[in-house]
């Protein structure tokens, strides 16, 4: 029980300082904030340009692309390049487990994640004097962050390349722009389609915003906490067998 | 000892107490390729142990068996008596490992890429700086402390990957290689720090293929080719052996390959 006790702690600090070096090393760098940040403030500017009136409506979808570009930023060099070099194997010498040195990964993701969105969020706030439901905001951002964190993973470990990786993670990215709701509300889509939008995190991310921008009602947003988190361990769990396979 | 050792040398000074590493039939395959054949052998504590052999010959396969990359297929492995199998996290605080690509991170410092280690090695925080310059100033790269990694020349990169190694206190060094790819002053000043840690005390299991470091710096040797032990013991007891005045000598006549050489000489 000891030992397991320590190796929780060892686990938890390789895990804090993983992520706290990839923040420092790769995320706090201009690609990684311009792909997190520049790139959804760009594309939300250009449907408000087209219709300003409506720019309200798409501050859900801006906070959610923000959540979704942020986490993904640099997953493919925290874990492909890395891999190429050697240096994740330098990860694995170290006492900790491999869950450990993949949560470390998605951690930094998700505190760049963190800090993009509150940026993002705190500014659309302030310039269109919105009153959003903080608590609930929270309960949908942060698990968002972990969702597309761990996806952002899994399919990197799917990988070996960084470009490989990088085209990979495009796909369910634009994917999810189009038939999540970001622009364009999932209940107006044919019904085929919704079936498609609801089986994409992004979709509960969206919902869940708009939910919290308008002060919906509040058992419905503890739903699409409920709905990520699933899809967390859904993606965490397959991408921790993938990088372990690699190292047998 | 597994059978498919040819040549058993064991005049080990610090053989029969106090084993580090004990390997019994360690096998790895993969698919049908046997990469390591049912090795056994021990290490004991404060000995340096060579593991030679041509490329490909298992070396590193069996480092990363023994350091938890890679898992055995059969057989059985330990360090400090623990399962490499069953007790890999807690053996990785007991060893240091020096891969053969020097792998820290190109855009830390060497100092932050030693602090980094640290810090997942559980070194407590009031020790960690302390540490950290410590190491610094025995490799000669204290003045570099902020430079980053990748400004680092290739010898200076080895150093600092070996003072990664060492920055939790290790009992057990593994090297990989730990020269290949210097040039003769680099590769003159790492075989000099490894004498000091042996003196020391630490326990050091080291790959090469240059036999002349080996006959330099072990204890003792094992030969391995194609996965299989063919001789081990003292570097003196296989030349003596062999009736050859190189330990590059004897290994050609224990591996066979003495015959192929004498070919391409004659040919030249």
């Amino acid at each position: 029980m000891k030992k397991e006790n320590k190796m929780w702690r060892d686990n938890i600090r390789g895990i804090f300082y993983i992520a706290l070096k990839d923040i420092k090393t790769y995320y706090l760098k201009p690609p990684a904030i311009s792909w997190g940040i520049v790139f959804p403030i760009t594309w939300i500017l250009a449907f408000y340009l087209r219709n300003p009136g409506d720019f309200k409506e798409l501050v859900p979808g801006l906070t959610a692309m923000t959540v979704l570009f942020s986490t993904t930023a640099a997953e493919a060099v925290v874990i492909n390049f890395e891999l190429r070099l050697g240096s994740l194997e330098r990860l694995f010498l170290a006492p900790i487990s491999t869950s450990a040195v993949l949560l470390g990964k998605v951690l930094g993701g998700v505190i760049f994640g963190f800090l993009m969105t509150t940026v993002a969020t705190t500014g659309s706030v302030i310039v269109l004097g919105l009153q959003p439901n903080v608590l609930y905001l929270i309960l949908i951002i942060v698990p968002s962050l972990f969702v597309f964190s761990s996806l952002g993973a899994l399919l990197c470990v799917m990988v070996k390349e960084v470009f490989e990786a990088q085209t990979l993670l495009n796909l369910p990215r634009f994917l999810m722009i189009f038939l999540s709701g970001v622009v364009y509300p999932v209940s107006k889509m044919p019904v085929a389609l919704q079936y498609v939008a609801y089986a994409l995190p992004l979709s509960h991310t969206v919902e869940g915003l708009r939910l919290s921008f308008s002060a919906g009602p509040g058992k419905t947003i503890y739903l699409y906490t409920l709905i990520l988190s699933g899809f967390f361990i859904l993606f965490i769990f397959p991408a921790v067998k993938l990088l372990n396979k690699k190292f047998e | 000892m597994a059978e498919n050792v040819l040549l058993v040398f064991n005049r080990n000074p610090y053989d029969g107490t106090d084993a580090m590493i004990q390997l019994s039939d360690l096998t790895r395959r993969y698919g049908n390729a046997l990469a390591v054949d049912h090795i056994s052998f021990d290490v004991t504590k404060g000995e340096v142990f060579g593991f030679l052999g041509p490329n490909g010959a298992g070396k590193t396969t069996t480092i990363r068996m023994l350091t938890g990359l890679s898992k055995p297929t059969e057989g059985k492995a330990c360090i400090m008596r623990l399962d490499v199998n069953s007790d890999m996290a807690q053996i990785k605080k007991y060893i240091g490992v020096v891969p053969e690509i020097s792998n820290l991170y190109d855009e830390l410092s060497a100092m932050d890429n030693l602090i980094f280690m640290a810090q997942l090695y559980g070194v407590p925080r009031s020790q960690r700086k302390k540490k950290a310059e410590e190491l610094l100033k025995i490799f000669r790269l204290y003045e570099r402390k902020d430079s980053l990694f990748r400004t680092f020349s290739r010898g200076m990169k080895r150093a600092l990957t070996l003072a990664a190694a060492l920055i939790h206190n290790p009992e057990i060094l593994f090297l990989d290689e730990p020269t290949v790819g210097l040039d003769v002053v680099a590769g003159r000043s790492v075989r000099n720090l490894i004498s000091n840690l042996h003196r020391q005390g630490i326990t050091i299991f080291l790959t090469t293929h240059y036999l002349e470091e080996a006959d330099l710096l072990c204890d003792r040797v094992a030969i391995l080719v194609k996965g299989k032990i063919l001789a081990i013991g003292s570097p003196r007891d296989l030349k003596e052996k062999t009736g050859k005045n190189s330990l590059e000598e004897a290994f050609m006549k224990i591996t066979g390959l003495e015959p192929e050489v004498l070919a391409i000489e004659k040919g030249k």
